[in-house]
């Protein structure tokens, strides 16, 4: 199968969800969406793999979901958004999720995001016309 | 006829919804976020607007990946919000506006914007949280809300000037409609950032600062930009800020800057609050 080049494929560390992820992985995201109704959640809960099968999530993927391997999910195509609603009830936050594709700690990932913020205050100051407390 | 009041732009992440549920909006992490939204509440205050329509994406709730509409309007008398998987009490339904929405869809088709119209649909953190960042909890909101959702979520996903031209169509279909209304359009979403893959936790406040300046200011800017150009600088989620020039472009070609707000990171993004008066 050939699928088309993107010019959003290179950019790295990441992966744009389009049609050539949205269709291989198109069963699991169905799995995940269905997680919005709770009694989908507790079937899924009393028998993950026996879901997996009345779902049509097979082979690599069905692993992945029973596992709760959210890297590996995330990797043979799920959407971030449909993941988050497997994977935040069961205690992974997309900011773990993104430490572990970074391998690093939670702890790690969140300094990282507050130095983005360091001295946002001042640098705000400079541009003059932004509210700033 | 219809008045457009201005434009808004507010961040719609959920965990500005739990911020606001348990009660967090003055703990240090959250209070300049909030703060920087008081602005904004005063000026909503002043104008009293009948209708907000909130520019927004779904995060699959109402759209499943089955049919993925590219810009999809509510046309309904009520919008729910519901369950999104992970078990929260939904918020009080908005009452929609059903006669100006169907008169958008026909403006807007007619302006060769062929939207999906929805006579059902689930309205979820993107949309909810703005209007509670705005206007605070209701049990009885003080605005109708019509949502106008664009996919952002499964590519292709549309163009910044796609959606700044969708913008100017939805100025002329609120503007030619006959009854007295004031409305607000609120621009969600953004600003940079990026969930999955080993660049999760990207955030460029000088991007995401050029884009407040440069939305506000000269909207066009932004259409030099493909998405692939957006999704590398700002984050596969960052793409969200096009949705911003949606609310631009029903605007006046310079309306005014009534407040202007930026802060970074809350949760894992860069947040702006942008308030712009039309008239």
């Amino acid at each position: 199968m050939t699928w088309a080049k993107q010019d959003y494929d290179d950019i790295p560390g990441t992966y744009v969800f389009d049609g050539k992820r949205a269709n291989p992985a198109y069963a699991l995201n169905k799995l995940l969406y269905s997680f919005n109704e709770e009694r989908n959640r507790a079937e899924f809960d009393a028998d993950p793999a026996a879901y997996c099968d009345k779902l049509g999530v097979e082979g690599q993927y069905k692993t992945a979901v029973v596992e709760q391997n959210f890297l590996e999910m995330l990797r043979l195509g799920a959407n971030i958004y449909f993941m988050a609603k497997m994977a935040i009830p069961r205690g992974t936050s997309v900011q773990d999720a993104g430490a572990q594709f970074q391998g690093i700690t939670t702890e790690e990932f969140q300094q990282k995001l507050l130095a983005h913020g360091a001295d946002l205050p001042d640098r705000i100051k400079l541009k003059g016309d932004y509210w700033n407390g | 006829m219809a008045k457009i009041l201005g434009g808004i732009t507010s961040s719609h992440i959920p965990a500005v919804g739990n911020a606001i549920t348990q009660n967090l909006t003055q703990e240090p992490y959250w209070k300049r976020f909030f703060d920087g939204y008081e602005p904004a509440k005063a000026w909503l205050n002043e104008v009293k607007p009948d209708v907000v329509i909130v520019v927004y994406n779904d995060h699959g709730l109402n759209f499943f990946l089955d049919k993925m509409p590219t810009f999809a309007l509510g046309c309904a008398d009520i919008y729910e919000n519901a369950d999104e998987g992970w078990g929260l009490k939904p918020v009080a339904p908005f009452t929609g506006h059903a006669p100006l929405s169907w008169h958008i869809a026909d403006s807007l088709v007619a302006q060769e914007f062929d939207i999906c119209t929805c006579q059902e649909m689930k309205v979820d953190h993107g949309f909810v949280n703005p209007i509670r960042a705005l206007f605070g909890d209701h049990e009885d909101w003080p605005v109708q809300a019509i949502p106008l959702a664009v996919n952002t979520v499964q590519h292709p996903v549309p163009s910044a000037a796609r959606c700044l031209k969708l913008g100017e169509a939805l100025g002329k279909a609120i503007e030619s409609y006959p009854g007295d209304l004031n409305v607000v359009i609120l621009g969600t979403g953004g600003m940079s950032h990026q969930l999955q893959g080993e660049r999760a936790g990207l955030i460029d406040v000088e991007f995401d600062l050029e884009c407040m300046d440069k939305i506000a200011t000269d909207p066009q800017w932004m259409t030099q930009f493909s998405n692939a150009d957006i999704m590398r600088r700002a984050g596969t989620e960052g793409i969200e800020t096009i949705m911003w020039l949606v609310m631009r472009g029903a605007l006046k070609a310079a309306p005014k800057v009534v407040h202007k707000h930026y802060h970074a990171p809350i949760s894992n993004t860069g947040a702006g609050v942008l308030v712009l008066d039309n008239q």
